[in-house]
Formats: structure tokens, sequence, C-alpha cells
């Protein structure tokens, strides 16, 4: 990532205070110009940053320094405090109608991935409360929307309707319902095509759609990667149409997002879904905490710990912490770690989520590419028994039959053996080398 | 010769039509931002720390960079005191002459064009993240194209998004060009090899390869690209002649990633900024310029097959200062 995190950037000011018993005002100071270089970097919007660096020094001057945290990380929980404060709680409930159909609205820029979204909705909907949704496909501008929703209903094997492009999408709005109604879905979700937010034409087209539906609910849909023009796309529509809430697309990117505090500070709506990837299961119930994190560059911890807490079973972690200090690791461990990693998910979301660990030494080789997975794991499979606890005793023809078995190269091998050995080196650094307790949080057995 | 006077002999030796159209197009971008500078420059009596603190933040939310922002307003600081200007009115002229030196840095080439095979197909590839209009940058681009008299001829690889193949078709219908298509899910570079037999057997002169978003952190898909074009340079000599990294301009600051990665990919030649016709400043091509010396070729100002426009960065400055010349 081309940005430091807000803890890297902390790091040289941090090192000054540490021993003392109190954050002074001049620590603070020194701190609020990298908090504020942070959250710019992270696209937070620059008046959104005034406001926050203001109420962050008025917390931080005087505190106690706590034994537990080093001065740094008291003032970066302090600016996650007002951050986890500032993005609000967890909403991500739809609107039920007493009279059905509920009616969602998606509304939102060109690009930003409405009709994508529409789709993922219907099948959240479906999976995950056992709804039965109509799609609607009120894009008649951008030639082939209309193919693209159905296509994504083919997909989802739901219903789509459309009257093509030379009816007016208000039309299309209300037959849509009518067409719910008589069907008996009890959602209707109506995809819109995507305009500026300062095309009065386009948005009085809309304001025309919620006067004719009165929706339930009208998301505004933001591509997590928009920059400082966030708060504008935001008061506009939110003006225009008052939106019930925001979801939030390609998060899986390596955006940091800050444009979701803009946005939440601007319009005071509640972000309530992420899209985290292109298939259409990959709509999330967005977690406003763990954005802090992410905005602040510290990787969304939370999420991993809570992932790995669920995957792996804890004693079996200690041991192999044990082992990975005493430098007994093999590679059939190695194999049980990979199967207990792969298990949680995508490998890269999994490296997204740690902090910092595109910069961890030795990290960077390691491609994350699942496909490459696969390869490793016929390595190893192809290897005897012994040469798995004992890699020593794999000599050239040794390589040269695990290779044939695994259906891979000599050099693939070699190359395996060579990272495994990195690896083993490097977790004896990170176990042994760190002050006992301080890596506590980074105790993950695949590291 | 004063730096607006030189701007402004600059743009009349240049069509006033096209003028207009990067005026018109980019209003609602300049409005903001000159109002904000000419605010600016009314609030302050003289130029003190308050003064560049805001200009700094003008700037920010141009989106032009945070560290571009920094290093700019540290030279402007400099230039001020070297030339002992005393009065906001005067730094104005400064900052659009800085702002352009960005671009330029020296070299001051005027219009960019797109690099072409002296004889036979050029070979032109885009790419960049999702929703960034890739598509109807190509479909705008054909138009374009055709309009020179060239014979344009257009691959349909993105074959993963629904509903991306017959986009691409209507794009072909409208500007009257062929399109080269598989079906849905099929492999992109099969898709761009048949293209290229298809333009090359009918002796078409540009061939337009789409290709499906992605997010520049995707290892998989980025290295599918990288095989796209593998096999573009191995089908005609010297191709693709471009590779157009097409960026939205309301996007932040992980533009800078986006190029960075694609660039690392894809080599890419120039960059196409979409979307500038909302209040997105698009500032971020600045800081892409400085840090890898990527051009922009040009800027997508509305939704009309030809509201694809050539960029030019004096261009650009004038429709971010025009009302300030005008004075």
């Amino acid at each position: 990532m081309a940005f430091e995190g807000l803890a890297d950037r902390l790091q040289s000011t941090i090192k000054k205070i540490t021993g003392k018993g109190k954050v002074t005002e001049q620590d603070v100071k020194e701190m609020a110009r990298e908090i504020r270089l942070a959250l710019l970097e992270a696209d937070v919007n620059f008046k959104v940053v005034k406001d926050l660096i203001k109420r962050i020094r008025e917390r931080a001057v005087g505190q106690e320094v706590m034994d537990s945290l080093t001065p740094g990380q008291q003032v970066i929980k302090v600016v996650r405090e007002e951050l986890t404060d500032l993005m609000g709680t967890e909403q991500s409930k739809i609107a039920v109608s007493q009279k059905p159909p509920t009616v969602i609205m998606m509304v939102g820029l060109q690009g930003a991935g409405k009709t994508t979204s529409t789709g993922k909705l219907a099948n959240l909907l479906r999976k995950s409360y056992n709804r039965n949704p109509l799609l609607v496909a009120a894009d008649i501008y951008r030639p082939a929307a209309i193919d693209q929703l159905k296509t994504l209903g083919k997909q989802l094997d739901m219903d789509v309707f459309s009257l093509g492009t030379d009816v007016s999408p208000v039309e299309i709005a209300k037959q849509g319902i009518e067409k719910a109604k008589e069907n008996h879905h009890d959602y209707v979700i109506i995809d819109t095509a995507g305009r500026l937010h300062v095309d009065e034409d386009l948005m009085g087209e809309l304001k025309q759609i919620k006067e004719t539906v009165s929706p339930d609910e009208i998301f505004l849909v933001v591509d997590a990667m928009t920059g400082q023009d966030a708060v504008n796309v935001a008061e506009n529509f939110n003006n225009d149409l008052e939106i019930t809430g925001v979801i939030l697309t390609k998060l899986d990117g390596d955006t940091r997002g800050g444009a979701a505090l803009s946005i939440k500070a601007v319009t005071g709506k509640p972000i309530k879904f992420a899209g985290m990837g292109e298939k259409l299961d990959q709509l999330e119930v967005f977690h406003p905490d763990r954005m802090a994190s992410r905005i602040l560059g510290m990787g969304d911890v939370l999420s991993l710990i809570e992932k790995a807490e669920t995957q792996y079973d804890e004693k079996k972690a200690k041991e192999m912490e044990k082992k990975m200090k005493e430098m007994s690791f093999t590679f059939e461990d190695f194999l049980e770690q990979m199967d207990q990693v792969k298990s949680m998910g995508p490998l890269d979301e999994i490296m997204n989520m740690l902090p910092g660990a595109n910069k961890m030494k030795g990290m960077k080789n390691i491609q994350v590419d699942d496909k490459q997975l696969s390869h490793i794991e016929a390595i190893i499979q192809s290897m005897t028994k012994e040469e798995r606890v004992n890699p020593n005793i794999i000599n050239a023809s040794r390589k040269k039959r695990i290779a044939q078995g695994s259906g891979t190269s000599v050099s693939q091998v070699n190359r395996l053996i060579k990272q495994f050995n990195d690896m083993k080196k490097m977790m004896k650094q990170m176990m042994g080398g760190g002050k006992k307790g301080k890596k506590k949080g980074l105790s993950f057995p695949f590291m | 010769m004063s730096f607006f006077r030189k701007l402004k002999d600059k743009i009349s030796t240049q069509t006033d039509q096209m003028t207009e159209k990067f005026k018109s197009g980019m209003s609602k971008t300049r409005e903001s931002f000159t109002t904000k500078l000419n605010d600016l420059v009314a609030k302050y009596r003289k130029v003190d720390e308050d003064f560049f603190e805001e200009l700094e933040e003008i700037l920010i939310s141009a989106d032009v960079g945070v560290e571009t922002v920094m290093t700019l307003i540290e030279e402007l600081e400099m230039e001020v005191k070297r030339q002992n200007i005393q009065e906001p009115e005067k730094v104005k002229e400064v900052i659009s002459e800085k702002l352009v030196d960005i671009y330029y840095d020296g070299d001051d080439a005027s219009v960019e064009h797109l690099t072409m095979s002296e004889s036979g197909l050029s070979i032109i590839l885009v790419v960049g993240v999702n929703g960034v209009g890739k598509t109807t940058t190509i479909g705008k681009l054909a138009h374009r194209l055709k309009e020179e008299g060239k014979s344009v001829m257009l691959a349909a690889g993105d074959t993963f998004r629904a509903g991306a193949i017959e986009q691409l078709e209507v794009w072909g219908e409208r500007a009257g060009v062929e399109v080269i298509k598989q079906s849905e899910g099929s492999d992109p570079a099969a898709v761009i090899y048949d293209g290229i037999q298809a333009a090359k057997s009918r002796g078409v002169d540009v061939l337009l390869c789409d290709t499906a978003g992605r997010l520049q952190n995707k290892v998989n898909l980025m290295n599918e690209l990288a095989k796209v074009k593998k096999v573009i340079s191995r089908e005609v000599d010297g191709a693709p002649h471009e590779t157009l990294l097409v960026l939205d301009a309301t996007t932040g600051q992980n533009a800078l990633n986006q190029a960075k990665t694609f660039k690392e990919a894809t080599d890419v030649s120039g960059i196409v900024l979409t979307k500038l016709d909302g209040t997105a400043k698009g500032g971020i091509v600045l800081a892409i310029r400085r840090e890898m010396d990527i051009p922009v070729k040009f800027v997508g100002l509305g939704e009309q097959m030809t509201d694809l426009q050539p960029f030019d960065a004096h261009q650009f400055v004038y429709g971010l200062f025009g009302d300030l010349i005008k004075e």
C-alpha cells in the first residue's frame, strides 16, 4: 500500500513520549498533524478531519499514560474512539412495510455499482430473510443496463421486471410494483440509472419516482474509493431524496475508504452494507467500528480475530505457537495450517485484514494467490512422512520425485522449501524476538 | 509576459469550439474551485500561515493528493518569500503557474496524441477498476477515431460482467463499427486474439480492446491482464500501441495505487479521466503525473458520444482558472 497507516506515521513522535507519565500538549500537537495527514490520505473529507482533530486534541491532552498501553497506542485509542463514535453503530436492518411489497430504491452516481448491488441485495433478502424480491429495471439510459440486470436475475433465478428503454423510469417503477403485488413478491428493488448529483433533470426524475412509489428504503450506493467529492454527492442525494441508508461498494479493494466517514458525517445516515467482491453473495453487513480501524490503516484486526476464533481451535494454536518458538515446525504442521487458513476464506482477504502485513519482512515474497496454495499443497502431499518432518533430507533425487508426484517442477519444490525455511526463521524472530505479551494480538496461527 | 497572458495566447490559437467544450464541461469543477480561490484571496489581507493553510485545504478538496499538495505549498511559500509577495491577489498567479509546472515539468508539449502504428494495425488496450467507464470510453473513442477517417474495430474483452458485451455492442452500433465477441465467461485473451485476427484480415486501422474491470489488489485478475497484453504483443509488433488506464475523477487517493499497480501489470501509457462533468476535480492526475509520469490523454465530459476530449494541461488549467483570466 502506498500510504502509511496512522500507527506508522506516529512512530517517530511516539518514541519521544515513551517513558513519560503524561501526554503533553506539544506531544498532542505533533501527533495531531500526523493524524490529520493520515486521515486526509485515507480520503476523509478535510472539513470532517478538522472537526475531528479539534475533538481529539481536547481529549488527548493531559491524559495519564496507562500502564498497559504505550502513549502512541493511547492516542490511537482516542482517535479510534472518536472515529467509531462518528461512524455510529451497526444498523443493517432493512425496512419491512406493513403493507407488502416493501419498496427499495437504489440510487447513485454512474459506475458506483447499483445494478450489481441490486442483485446482491436481492440475494441477501432471499438467503437471510427468506424473502421473494422482484427486480425492476429502471435504468433506461446506460446501454445494456437492463440486460445486465436480467442476466443477474437469471443467475439468481429471480424475476426481473422491465419495459424496455422507451418507457419512462417513473412508469416502469409504478408498473413494477403493480406486478409485484400481482405475483405476491414481498420486496421490490428498483435499479435506477446512475446520474450526477448536479444534474437537475435527472435528479428531478428520481424525486418523481420517489413521489410515485413512496419507497420504504432509498439506498445511496457509493464507491468506497471516492475522494473528497463524496460529501457533495452524499449531501445532494440526501437533500433531494432523503436517503435512508448507504451501501458502500468495492470495499474489497485496497482503499482506506475515508469516504465512509465523510458520508456518515454529512448525512447522518447509516452505512448498512458493504460490497466485498464480484460474486453475488459478497454483500456483507457493514461494521462501523472495523471501518474506523481500516481508515486508520490498522487493518481489520477485529474481523480477523473473529474469523480465527470461529475457525481455529485455541488449544491447537497454543501447540503451534510452541512449535514455532522451538523451531520444530514441520511441513506437516504447515499443511495443517494451510487447511485452517483456507477455511477462513480467500487468502488475500485475510492478508488485507492484517495490519502492516504488506510491509512485513519476508511477507512480500509470499504471493497471495489461491492457485499457488493448491500447488504448495500438492508438493507437500507428495512428500513422504519422513520428508515432511525433516525437510533437510530432501536431496536432488527426492526433489525430482516430489516434483513428478505433484505435477510441478523441481524449481517450484526448491522455492517452497526455501520459503518454508525463511518462514521458520521469521517465526522464530516474531515469537522469540518480541517482548513478552507485546505480540499478543498477533499470535495468529498462520504467522 | 505574465503567465496568464501566455496561457491566454496558447488557448486562443486553438479552436474556439474545443475550448468551449472543455469550459462548459468543466463548469461545475471550475465554479467551486475559482470561487474558493477568490474567496480566499478576498479574505486575507496578507499572505501568512493561515492563508497557506486554507490554500492547502482548497487543493486537498480537489483531490490533488496529500503529498503533492504539501510539496506544492512548500514551494509556494518559498516562491512568495523570494519574490517578496505581500498581496494574496498576486499569489493567485503563482499558484496556477505552479500547477501547470507540475504537469509539464518544463517540457511544454501541448495536446497529447495517441501513439499509432506507422503502417498497419494499431491496438489500444483499455484497462481500469470496476465502474470507471471503460466501455463508454471505448465507444466514444471509436466514434472519435472514425470521425478522423480511421477504420475501427472493437474486441469485447470484458467477458465477466453481466451485460458488458451487450453494452459494447450498443456502442459499436452507435459508432458504426464492428464488435468481435465470444460468449460471457469465455477467456478474455482468446477474445482479444480473435479480435486481432479479424482486424488483420479486414485491414482495420485501429482495434480497441475492452477488458473487465478489476480492483488492482486482485493478483489473479492482474495476472490475467498481463496475459492479455502478452497475447497482443506477440501477435503484432510494437503492440499495444497504447494502454489506457481509465480513472474516475471522483476517485480519491486510491487512484495513485491504481496507476501504480496497473502500470506494473500492463505498462500503462496514458490515462483517460472520466466523469469530469460532475463536481469532482480529478486533481489526483497531477499527483500521478508527478509521481509516475503518466500523461492524461483524454477526459470524459458527459454521456454523449462526442463528450470525449483530448487532454491539454493548458486547457485543464484554463478550465480551473478561466474566470480569473478574464478579470
